[in-house]
């Protein structure tokens, strides 16, 4: 790989793991004034706030890897759908309490193994981001998986209902521990984290929680995916974008 | 007014918060907050009143187990005490002899 090369796939790598996080704390930003109660309200912009603030160090590193004048603002608000290698679970509705909670508990439980590595990284910059996120992303597995307890072993309304969102979403989790191109080639040089070997440690975690929630774990193994190897994403990441991106692409360099 | 009592009845019971600032300090009352449970009025509590790095310790309490004075025992209970002035050690001269205490 040359020089240049490599500092591209960088971009994509640092971009890619942006992607998630700012698509996954775009979503939790619209429950704010939306929340159950005052206290969730503040839970979950807490979790906003963090993963947003993931997505701007990584895009500003990948900017500065990128040798031309982007910033990480280039990234979240001038790119289109196709750039966008987020995982298709980030990118879903929020739906009820109980979607959100255990949609915000698979990656959570992704994110946490994810960071716990990439804190290992052979790039420092990436190592450092890591070490950072990983403390915030454990709360988030915190709180989300005290949640799913209680959702699931609590009524017979909201364990049916969770339970339903656990089917609903499965086969999306298939996706987080697929390899994309850029994964691939930083792979050798102890930069990229091998996701795939994450999985049997994220199985255990989602089976511990599982059986104190009383939750069952489908046993459909078809994953959906697309969106973090190829870009290609469901219906709802453009409306994301047509949200996130409406004032820049209106008054393009526009500042508070 | 019955449909009020029924949403009230179904709340999340209030919790009392209790943070420390650091080390060697005493934890201090600082608000309250709904939760179903004393672990999740433990996360609410860190969300809701350790953002700006308030605290290193959390303690919540079931507000219910809390006995309080009452206001109107103000009179009886505390005012007794604003004329008993000797109770103060600065009300006692110390004797030169002993010097810095």
């Amino acid at each position: 790989m040359t020089e240049a090369s490599k500092n591209q796939t960088l971009v994509h790598y640092a971009a890619q793991i942006g992607d998630n996080s700012l698509i996954m704390g775009h979503r939790m930003s619209e429950w704010c004034f939306h929340a159950p109660s005052l206290e969730m309200e503040m839970a979950l912009m807490n979790c906003a706030l963090d993963l947003i603030g993931q997505a701007r160090e990584l895009y500003s590193y990948a900017a500065a890897s990128d040798n031309s004048d982007r910033t990480e603002d280039d990234f979240a608000y001038l790119r289109d759908e196709q750039d966008f290698r987020n995982a298709l679970l980030a990118e879903l509705p929020n739906g009820d309490w109980g979607d959100t909670i255990v949609r915000l508990f698979f990656i959570s439980a992704y994110n946490r193994l994810f960071y716990t590595a990439l804190a290992k990284s052979k790039d420092s910059e990436l190592a450092a981001i890591g070490a950072k996120s990983l403390k915030e992303v454990t709360y988030h597995l915190r709180f989300s998986g005290e949640w799913l307890i209680r959702l699931g072993d609590g009524t017979e309304e909201s364990h049916q209902r969770v339970q339903q969102s656990v089917n609903n979403l499965w086969m999306f989790t298939g996706e987080l521990f697929t390899m994309s191109e850029a994964e691939n080639a930083l792979l050798k040089d102890g930069i990229s984290v091998d996701v795939a070997t994450l999985r049997a440690d994220w199985d255990q975690t989602v089976s511990q929680v599982f059986e104190q929630a009383t939750l069952s774990i489908p046993d459909n193994d078809w994953a959906q995916s697309g969106g973090k190897t190829r870009g290609h994403h469901t219906e709802h990441l453009g409306y994301i974008l047509a949200d996130m991106q409406f004032m820049q692409r209106r008054y393009p360099g526009c500042e508070w | 007014m019955t449909k009020k009592t029924d949403k009230t009845e179904q709340e999340w019971p209030l919790w009392e918060i209790f943070i420390r600032s650091k080390a060697g300090l005493d934890h201090k009352h600082c608000g309250s907050i709904h939760a179903c449970d004393a672990e999740m009025a433990l996360e609410s509590a860190r969300d809701v009143y350790t953002r700006r790095s308030e605290g290193i310790s959390i303690w919540v309490v079931p507000s219910a187990a809390i006995t309080a004075s009452k206001p109107e025992d103000k009179e009886s209970l505390f005012e007794p005490a604003d004329d008993k002035i000797y109770r103060h050690p600065t009300f006692y001269d110390i004797p030169k002899g002993v010097g810095k205490m």
